[in-house]
């Protein structure tokens, strides 16, 4: 897909005197930064720290869920500040993992990597621009998603329902979220979510602003990367649906504290209402999600091919009809509430054609790879996993789409396996390509290629393990969000635990592969991954100057995608 | 714009803006956390509640005022290029568009409520308004007259724009008092329309629809006066030229997407809303 600067000159200046750069002092530098790289990096380390605390909550899950019977949770809920936890108390701090677990993992580690991280350094860089439209609500925006979190880490040791912790499910559903957990903690928990809220919209105009306004001269939307693409949809999801969101929590929050009755049945609310403001928000979330994902992929998939994307203009207008059908499929989460039959066949409907837009994409990267002269580099083998993994999630997702067969799978395993695939196999893994990718540009340094494919292939293996058994589970009616089950479930379970091992052992060699690159890294050319990486960032040296583009590069008239 | 290939690095041939580091963004935020986490300490009736929203509010506009003061002098040092301004303008119709999402959400709750009147809870009663409602405001008395003067204001902020593109800064100051007084008069017959009203808040759907959809265009229609209060401050001390005045377009945009709003809550919420009802 390759936008090419025919005229652009990398100036000499830009690569090797970096010590002209003027940058900031340490406090000025990564607290008060206007820089979209440096943002950009904040958003990288701190989705990557929250990631840890995500998955450690997620390790208690599965340690716990190694054996039937409850072997470790009055421990875990211990460590919360519970003293001789009761019954009650126990099973309570099950609740808050999981609750914590997806918090985390939506709006703490993908969403702030993804978005905040790569689409902060890249989205500037590859449309040939010095920086976002506002440097300064970039910023705020980083804060926003950081207080945001410490507000979650506080909710977790104040009284939540029958213990400490908020317990109430990422959803947040009433009336557990309101009448059924009366301490503070679920109110830490709401303004957590105001709060990375806030930040996500502002962040969300500041990429369309910037995309819109900012691209390099002689760049149309026609001639734009389609990671580009992929961040000015995922923007307007945010835009659109994020203050849904706000309202709706907002309601909870008045329900709880000053006596309205949003969702409190005997004063006539509904506290299905919740469930459709709360899925309005929630359905594009997914796609939030996942859109930059699409992006990085395109860009992977073209790059180690040689090959432009194929179908360039129906890949950016199916991330476009992703972006707009996924407003109008949120009752999809919602078969079991008693939607009427018609209701649920829309939603079907609705929900199936989704798989028309994403079909383009998948046969799209393979027809791009079609003919294409392959290198298995440590991004490619991560974006080729992304696409079988992807795939698996998405023809769940089919099956989960059909109202009669939800009804039977709702809130069993099976959905937990469908959206793990999607999000851990499909947008970590998206995750982690992009991290490959653009790591050297970003650091100046190559990381081991030994190494990464090493993280690939335990990482592969280890996340199957877990995820891949659970469909099982599922279709044999395992339940979700409880900490013990029948003892028909444990092989299963027990091979689940053992893959989450596996998983965090490649996480490991993540890190030495990090380690290794700031150590021993060799120093990173402009453009390390040759004639096919043919985006604009790849004509600044590795790591860019600290202002790029001083001067504006100029898109040719015969540039191809 | 095309390879000049004597620039130095750090010098800039663009006509973007490109700012140098800044502590607001992180005040902002450190304002808006203890704020919320003291509005958690408050309604829980914990230690500090009383105050530390308070000082977590005080912050959090200290903050803003710091960063929407350093906007004006960029303004004046040059630095608001036309691609600049295009920004602005971007950013706040994508900013207002999603303030007209989060009205979304209290409209769909209040039409669920009154399409689908609850059966089951003996205080709605399955009819609306609910059962436990006696009476509602009449909308052709206070309500009528809060639409009347938030269109009449409407009118006035145009007066001014029109009064600023022509250099008639007289006009200007006019209307825009104009429109501050017409506000700020919405707000308080709002205020005595609520100590007034017939229903107390909360308790059962349509008090809580009602309050919540209203108090938050209420809300906004007072950030609104503050901005226009703002302009005129800033007409006074001489800014804003018949060419470049985002800052006042900003505001008047700001005003009349809460007419829009309060439009829809008139027709929605007080008229179609109470229809046939014993009013008070």
């Amino acid at each position: 897909m390759a936008t090419t600067a025919d005229h652009f000159q990398a100036h000499p200046e830009d690569h090797s005197h970096h010590d002209h750069d003027h940058k900031p002092a340490f406090f000025a530098r990564w607290f008060m930064s206007t820089n979209h790289k440096d943002i950009g990096t904040m958003y990288l380390i701190f989705a990557i720290f929250a990631g840890i605390v995500g998955g450690l909550f997620s390790g208690m899950m599965r340690v716990e869920l190694a054996e039937p019977g409850i072997q470790y949770l009055d421990t875990f809920a211990t460590w919360f500040g519970a003293v001789n936890p009761d019954f009650n108390s126990t099973l309570h701090t099950w609740n808050v993992l999981i609750t914590a677990h997806g918090l985390i993992m939506v709006f703490f580690m993908v969403m702030p990597a993804i978005i905040g991280g790569f689409g902060n350094w890249f989205v500037p860089l590859m449309i040939g621009a010095p920086d976002m439209a506002f440097p300064r609500m970039n910023n705020v925006s980083f804060w926003l998603t950081f207080f945001g979190f410490i507000s979650l880490l506080f909710s977790a040791f104040v009284p939540g329902g029958t213990g400490n912790g908020a317990g109430t499910g990422w959803t947040v559903y009433a009336p557990l979220s309101t009448s059924g957990s009366p301490g503070p903690a679920v109110d830490f928990g709401i303004f957590a979510l105001h709060l990375a809220g806030a930040g996500s919209i502002t962040g969300a105009i500041n990429f369309i602003t910037t995309i819109l306004n900012m691209r390099a001269p002689g760049m149309t939307l026609h001639k734009m990367p389609l990671f580009v693409w992929s961040v000015l949809v995922t923007a307007f999801l945010l835009l659109l649906s994020l203050p849904v969101l706000a309202a709706a929590i907002t309601m909870l929050l008045t329900d709880r504290n000053f006596g309205t009755t949003f969702f409190d049945a005997s004063g006539g609310g509904d506290p299905v209402l919740y469930q459709h403001l709360f899925w309005f928000f929630g359905h594009p979330e997914v796609y939030i999600m996942i859109l930059p994902g699409f992006g990085i992929i395109s860009q992977i998939v073209s790059t180690f091919s040689k090959k432009p994307v194929f179908g360039y203009l129906g890949m950016a207008y199916a991330m476009v009809a992703i972006g707009v059908v996924g407003f109008i499929v949120w009752a999809h989460h919602m078969y079991a509430t008693g939607l009427s039959v018609n209701t649920k066949m829309y939603f079907t409907a609705a929900t199936m054609v989704i798989a028309v837009p994403t079909g383009v994409k998948i046969f799209s990267w393979i027809a791009t790879m079609w003919g294409g002269s392959i290198e298995f580099k440590s991004p490619m083998v991560w974006a080729i996993g992304f696409i079988f993994l992807f795939t698996v999630g998405g023809v769940t997702g089919v099956v989960l789409a059909n109202g009669g067969v939800d009804d039977v799978l709702h809130d069993t395993y099976y959905v937990v396996a469908h959206f793990h695939y999607v999000l851990s196999l499909g947008a970590v893994t998206a995750l982690f390509a992009g991290f490959y990718y653009w790591f050297p540009k970003m650091s100046g340094r190559m990381h081991s290629e030994f190494l990464s494919h090493v993280h690939f292939w335990v990482f592969f293996v280890g996340v199957n393990m877990i995820f891949f058994p659970m469909h099982f589970l599922g279709l044999q009616g395992m339940p979700r969000r409880y900490p013990d089950y029948a003892d028909a479930y444990t092989q299963w379970n027990h091979v689940a635990t053992i893959g989450y091992m596996v998983m965090a052992a490649s996480l490991v060699v993540w890190f030495i592969n990090i380690i290794y690159a700031f150590t021993a890294g060799k120093r990173a050319a402009d453009n390390y991954w040759g004639e096919g990486a043919t985006t604009l960032e790849w004509t600044l040296s590795s790591p860019p100057p600290f202002h790029q583009f001083e001067t504006l590069p100029v898109i040719g008239e015969t540039a191809h995608h | 714009m095309n390879g000049d290939e004597g620039s130095m690095a750090g010098t800039k041939h663009h006509d973007y803006h490109i700012l140098p580091p800044d502590i607001a963004p992180l005040a902002t935020t450190v304002g808006a956390f203890v704020f919320t986490s003291g509005m958690v300490l408050f309604m829980h009736d914990m230690p500090g509640g009383s105050f530390v929203p308070w000082a977590g509010f005080a912050l959090l506009i200290a903050a803003m005022f710091m960063w929407f003061s350093k906007i004006v002098k960029e303004a004046h040092a040059g630095d608001h290029t036309p691609v600049v301004q295009l920004h602005q303008r971007y950013g706040m119709i994508l900013f207002i568009a999603s303030e007209v999402m989060f009205f979304v959400g209290w409209f769909w709750a209040f039409f669920d409520f009154s399409l689908f009147p609850s059966e089951l809870a003996e205080t709605i009663g399955g009819q609306w308004p609910p059962k436990a409602i006696e009476a509602v405001m009449d909308p052709f008395a206070l309500p009528l007259l809060n639409t009347l003067i938030l269109l009449c204001s409407g009118t006035t902020v145009t007066w001014a724009h029109h009064s600023l593109i022509h250099g008639d800064r007289d006009g200007l100051k006019k209307g825009l008092w104009a429109t501050i007084l017409l506000g700020v008069l919405f707000s308080f017959i709002q205020a005595y329309e609520y100590m007034h009203a017939p229903f107390g808040f909360g308790g059962n759907t349509y008090s809580s629809a009602f309050y919540m959809a209203t108090g938050f265009h209420g809300f906004h229609v007072i950030v609104g006066t503050i901005m226009l209060i703002v302009c005129l401050k800033r007409t006074y001390n001489g800014d804003f030229t018949p060419r470049q005045h985002f800052g006042f377009e900003a505001a008047a945009w700001y005003w009349h997407f809460v007419d829009v709003v309060w439009l829809f809550l008139f027709v929605a919420v007080y008229v179609w809303g109470g229809w046939g009802y014993p009013t008070h």
